[in-house]
């Protein structure tokens, strides 16, 4: 019977996450670097995102991060039906949420706010790197929850399969955790960008 | 490893309850951003953002039960990114 190491498979994707945080946060820092600088320009560049759709997609990931933590508690309860629908569930939410920013960043791109658009071009520098940021920060987190949409949907096909069960979870398990990451890293980009920018 | 660190699952209605948590959280902090305007604006949008990730990482992702290793790794990660804001934020400041 093939053993395992639970406790080792997780800390080492722990770790992982910890390079993640490490990797946003950095990002973090030259947001409030530059907004320091740049205060009425980061204000102004707020008011052009649509705060209704950031609020909708916190809801979304927030919905599928319970999701992906429900999915868990079923399959270790063995409710494979239960864990099956959790999961669906969460991925078809992170979908929603890249269907809703695709949306977004399409009706900036139609108004010319994008690196080299027309009306980003005419706009004083502060203003630039608001967008700048606003599309590096809220791209890699969307490559993020692309990468995240694409493990739950293995890890749907690893249940549907009985690879992952109640005895052998660390697949769902860690998935889940990068999962939730990715939720925690846009209940942070939410209010820098659509709250107080 | 062995399996004594596995700890008790959760109940359904207490995940269901931290998202009830989470989702009055960001009617809050929507609510807060739209009527005070006053200097601790961002603090305040900031501080609910730390509530609610703490809300995911303690019942989401169990950060308690998954042993010291990680949750030292975890604080070493956190306070590491604190001291990296708080230098950067000492030259930008004082530069």
């Amino acid at each position: 019977m093939e053993r395992t190491d639970a406790a080792g498979v997780r800390l080492g994707m722990w770790l992982f996450l910890y390079t993640e945080i490490m990797l946003f946060g950095g990002l973090f820092v030259l947001y409030s670097v530059y907004r320091h600088r740049y205060q009425a320009a980061f204000a102004a560049g707020g008011l052009e995102l649509e705060l209704p759709l950031g609020a909708l997609n916190t809801c979304v990931l927030l919905a599928s991060s319970f999701a992906v933590a429900a999915a868990v508690e079923s399959v270790r309860r063995g409710l494979k039906k239960a864990a099956l629908a959790f999961l669906g569930s969460a991925a078809l939410l992170g979908a929603v949420f890249l269907l809703v920013k695709y949306g977004e960043w399409s009706r900036k791109f139609a108004l010319g706010l994008y690196p080299g658009g027309a009306r980003l071009s005419a706009e004083p520098g502060g203003f630039k790197a608001f967008f700048g940021l606003y599309y590096a920060l809220t791209g890699l987190h969307a490559l993020h929850v692309s990468i995240g949409c694409l493990a739950l949907g293995v890890c749907w096909a690893l249940v549907w399969k009985g690879a992952v069960h109640g005895g052998r979870l660390n697949v769902l398990e860690n998935s889940g955790l990068y999962w939730h990451l990715v939720d925690i890293v846009w209940i942070f980009l939410f209010p820098l960008f659509y709250l107080v920018a | 490893m062995n399996e004594k660190e596995e700890s008790p699952g959760q109940s359904y209605g207490g995940l269901l309850a931290v998202l009830g948590a989470l989702l009055a959280l960001t009617a809050v902090s929507v609510a807060a951003a739209r009527l005070y305007t006053g200097p601790l604006r961002a603090g305040v949008a900031l501080g609910i953002a730390g509530l609610k990730s703490a809300l995911v990482l303690v019942f989401f992702m169990r950060l308690r039960e998954a042993g010291p290793a990680v949750a030292g790794g975890f604080l070493a990660t956190v306070l590491t990114l604190a001291v990296f804001m708080a230098l950067t934020f000492s030259d930008v400041l004082y530069r």
